[in-house]
């Protein structure tokens, strides 16, 4: 509608324009002949239409017994306005965001899985989850043996809430960062994992009350997060919605209709598991950009609203979803959990025991090949590299992807949260005039490079900051690749000037790091946007 | 090659906490030649190839369109002055010349002073030089006449890097356009030097018929040596201002006489191709045009803020037309587009980012008022029909009202519905 409205103004712009200019001029052209003039302009318009509509009605007619789409039209998409839906997404439930930016890097995982050689050890980091304490209080004792499933640590606020081992093995203790904070515990891991047996639950009868205590103290409940602030959930607290997305728009991103394929049993109880937790609804998020179409793990999912989404990153991030669904308020709170928690949640009923496997990407283009491997979040870094190939070693490993995911080394662990691995090389090189004249193709929004002229372009991205920290100049940036009805320029400002009342009016309860992180990728000023937007969500925290 | 100009470079690094001042220097340089090693830290892993210094370069670069014509266009003005080489491409050396020597001057100390400043600042607060001046600097001399006397630059340049940026904490801090505040120092400070007819025609001591040009040793001695030598025409010290000049610029024509007064003296042609007297860098406007789409399409300057300010104009010439009270309120809208300073404003001083509303609404609003109250003050201010200059910072004033505003709008629907 919005379009429509757009070619009207346009049009009789157009229009009216050059009448004003040609009556006025007096050059022997008077209103009669402009008046022709534009008449000629409407009959040509007119008959491009018509002719446009039979076009499309004698292809539509042409093709009706063939399985193929062509998009026969005289006029470019863009002008036509509106979306050609495909037939699977339902009108009312789709959602077109037309804001964003694709980062289209060398690396994406092929759909291909190879054998996991294997980890001996795992970790499970207490820094990978927001709002416990630095030191947790840990269970057992070094060299005990433990079972996947069994408790690990607690946190002492919260010591219902268990932090329960991926896998069976040896414990082998812990390892302290600064100020003596746990950064590792660690397992030793056994060739052939042992699980717990968890006791049987039965969602028909259960209470609200002995779910959620099923889930804090076997693990589960660890796998929910709340927005805003992206913490834990506390257990006394019933959540408005929960929201779950399946498809990932960041870069390399896995793709979650190949990782998930077959979960079918799995999901739908952790979904079930999960109507039983909130009052409100259950909202899936479903990729509607129309390349692929979903996988029948999420199409066939029941007891969920589905509302489909088409757009560049961050389309795919839940808080762009909940933003578009059902905004969060002041004193809301949502949770929200990939589907590959929803899978282990499920898997908490159907298998009965705390099963964390999942496939994992590698992805980047300094490692090959790129694919997928069946492994756990904790699962030692450099034990599931070696079943690849680097070309140098001067790389970075990123646990999660290059938005957003988090710096490692190559003896650590991958994150609690993340199905994807990303190396890409470090950029601390000086490049001569790179301001001016760069000597590679590389990502960017700005149109002054060539690139936005390729859009299928594949770039080879490194860690060079390229440029220095400056204050803000340039504006409109951030809006451009947010699909959000905030000014994230704004807040941030708010949030430096410790402006409470702005913070809260802009819409930070709606904001996360991985959301903004899009606009920390293109900004001119090269400002740490998601540390800033962090302490400001600590701020109105308290 | 490069790592042993890296090397070299290195060596001369001087300790940041004895000299200060060297060190910003050297950063600068070391900067400006090498693009930092710098790795990203903490949050996003890679970055846009995107900086302020290729921001603000794009800029500079297309401005070089109207340094290139502003150049030629001084002398051009000084030969149509005098009645020789009136045609366009006639003593094409000559006007390029002399255009050259009037505008280094300015281009110097336009540069020395405000980077001078620039430095120093940078090293009292112990950053790295930004980059806000580099477009600064180069929008200066673009809007200053031809002829002005050069410690009035310096002056008023000093006055609007100090107290119009580094007094509210520097590039990206100032609220008023920094190129325009050197400009309107100029127009209050000494209005005599920016609002007389001869300053827009340069190396003239008035613009009566009769009176004499003023050459310089350089230009008689040095260069007519060099051009005699080369057998091409020279300057000759004996030329006087012609009979039927009057140098005075369209602007005030049309003032004085609607816009047959304007086309009496000046042909459209020449209008809009620039060559008339006025600033140096405004007359040329398909080199504006041109500067302005391709600023507007990579998104460097705000299309927002330009479509904004050309309906502000129009909507606003339309509501004079009508009106048609004084012989320049006649003139029809249309034609304002292209004479005076309209086009140049809005694709170089509107759209300066820092100084604009900031919000995407904003910007609309922001740009249609410029063009509301700049030709308003073009048409009916008796003392100066000229208004861009004085709209733009007016509205500076006014932006982060306007986004206060939008903003409002947008807590306010958050709230509500909370």
């Amino acid at each position: 509608m919005k379009k429509a409205s757009y070619a009207i103004f346009l049009l009789t712009s157009l229009v009216i324009m050059p009448l004003d200019v040609l009556a006025q001029s007096g050059s022997g052209i008077n209103l009669a002949t402009s008046l022709i003039i534009a008449t000629v302009i409407i009959a040509f318009g007119a008959i491009v239409f018509v002719a446009d509509n039979l076009l499309q009605l004698e292809s539509r007619r042409q093709l009706s017994d063939k399985d193929i789409e062509i998009d026969a039209s005289l006029l470019p998409k863009t002008i036509k306005g509106g979306v050609d839906l495909p037939s699977y997404i339902p009108k009312e439930r789709f959602i077109h965001l037309n804001r964003g930016f694709d980062i289209n890097l060398e690396g994406k995982p092929e759909k291909r899985t190879v054998e996991t050689p294997f980890v001996t050890r795992y970790s499970v980091l207490p820094t990978d989850f927001r709002g416990i304490a630095p030191i947790p209080k840990v269970v057992p004792v070094d060299g005990d043996n433990i079972l996947a499933g069994d408790e690990l640590f607690f946190d002492k606020r919260n010591p219902e809430i268990k932090f329960v081992a991926p896998v069976s093995g040896e414990f082998m203790g812990i390892e302290r960062g600064e100020k003596r904070a746990i950064h590792e515990v660690n397992i030793l891991a056994d060739k052939e994992i042992r699980y717990r047996e968890l006791p049987a639950i039965d969602l028909a009868t259960a209470e609200r009350s002995d779910l959620i205590s099923y889930l804090m103290k076997y693990g589960g409940w660890v796998h929910l997060r709340q927005r805003p602030f992206d913490t834990i959930p506390e257990p006394n607290e019933t959540p408005r919605d929960i929201f779950i997305s399946t498809f990932d728009t960041a870069p390399l991103a896995p793709d979650l209709n190949y990782t998930l394929a077959g979960e079918n049993a799995a999901f739908q109880a952790g979904i079930d598991l999960l109507n039983k937790l909130t009052d409100g609804k259950i909202y899936l998020g479903l990729d509607g950009r129309g390349k692929d179409l979903p996988s029948d793990v999420f199409l066939n999912a029941r007891n969920v609203e589905k509302y489909w989404f088409k757009g560049k990153h961050p389309a795919g991030n839940v808080g762009v979803q909940i933003h578009h669904i059902k905004p969060i308020k002041k004193g809301d709170v949502v949770w929200y959990l990939h589907p590959n928690d929803v899978v282990i949640l499920g898997r908490m009923l159907t298998e009965r025991r705390y099963n964390t496997e999942r496939l994992v990407a590698f992805t980047g283009a300094e490692i090959s090949p790129n694919v997928y491997m069946r492994t756990r979040p904790g699962a030692n870094l450099s034990d599931l590299l070696s079943a690849f190939k680097f070309e140098t070693d001067h790389v970075r490993y990123i646990s999660g992807d290059v938005l957003s995911g988090d710096k490692k080394e190559r003896e650590g662990f991958l994150s609690f949260w993340d199905d994807q691995l990303t190396v890409v090389l470090e950029g601390d090189y000086y490049e001569m005039f790179g301001w001016l004249l760069p000597q590679a193709v590389r990502p960017s929004l700005s149109k002054t490079f060539p690139g936005f002229l390729l859009p299928d372009l594949e770039f080879r991205a490194d860690t060079n900051a390229h440029g220095e920290r400056r204050a803000f100049v340039v504006t409109g940036q951030y809006e451009q690749v947010l699909p959000m009805d905030v000014y994230p320029q704004h807040l941030i400002k708010a949030i430096i000037t410790n402006d409470f009342e702005r913070m809260e009016g802009l819409g930070i309860y709606e904001m996360s790091e991985e959301d903004i992180a899009i606009c920390e990728f293109v900004c001119t000023s090269k400002m740490p946007l998601q540390e800033i937007l962090r302490e400001g969500l600590e701020i109105v925290n308290e | 090659m490069k790592q042993k100009l890296l090397d070299t470079i290195n060596k001369f690094e001087p300790d940041k906490s004895k000299s200060p001042f060297l060190w910003t220097l050297y950063d600068g340089l070391h900067t400006f030649l090498f693009a930092p090693n710098h790795v990203t830290k903490r949050g996003v892993h890679i970055r846009d190839n995107m900086d302020l210094k290729r921001t603000m370069v794009h800029v500079v670069l297309l401005l070089q369109l109207c340094y290139l014509f502003g150049t030629y266009n001084i002398g051009h003005q000084h030969f149509l002055a005098i009645g020789e080489y009136t045609g366009f491409l006639e003593g094409f050396h000559l006007k390029l010349l002399y255009g050259f020597w009037q505008l280094l001057p300015i281009f110097i100390v336009a540069h020395v002073v405000g980077l001078a400043i620039e430095f120093y600042y940078a090293a009292k607060k112990g950053h790295s030089i930004e980059e806000g001046f580099l477009v600064s600097g180069a929008l200066i001399p673009m809007i200053m006449p031809p002829d002005l006397p050069l410690w009035i630059l310096a002056v008023s340049v000093a006055f609007a890097v100090i107290i119009g940026k580094e007094a509210f904490g520097g590039t990206g801090m100032n609220i008023w356009n920094v190129a325009l505040l050197s400009r309107v120092f100029v127009f209050f400070a000494y209005p005599t030097e920016i609002s007389g007819d001869e300053v827009w025609v340069a190396g003239l001591e008035s613009t009566f018929p009769g009176s004499a040009v003023e050459y310089g040793w350089i230009h008689l001695v040095l260069f007519n040596g060099l051009f005699e030598w080369a057998g091409w025409a020279t300057f000759d010290p004996g030329w006087q201002v012609a009979d039927g000049f009057t140098g005075a610029t369209p602007l005030a024509l049309a003032f004085q006489g609607g816009w047959d007064a304007v086309t009496e003296v000046y042909s459209q042609a020449a209008m809009i191709w620039g060559t008339i007297p006025g600033s140096i860098g405004e007359t040329s406007k398909p080199l504006i045009v041109i500067a302005a789409i391709f600023l507007g399409v990579v998104g460097i300057a705000s299309w927002r803020i330009m479509l904004g300010m050309l309906l502000g104009t129009i909507f606003t010439g339309v509501l004079l037309n009508l009106w048609g009270a004084t012989p320049f309120m006649t003139v029809p809208w249309y034609h304002h587009i292209y004479i005076g300073s309209f086009l140049f404003a809005l694709a170089f001083m509107a759209t300066d980012p820092v100084t604009a509303a900031s919000t995407n609404r904003g910007k609309w609003v922001y740009g249609f008022l410029i063009g509301f109250f700049g030709l308003i003050i073009r048409i009916l201010n008796p003392a100066y029909p000229e208004g861009w200059m004085l709209a733009i910072l007016l509205m500076n004033t006014f932006s982060p009202l306007i986004d206060h505003l939008v903003l409002r709008k947008n807590m306010q629907k958050r709230l509500a519905s909370a």
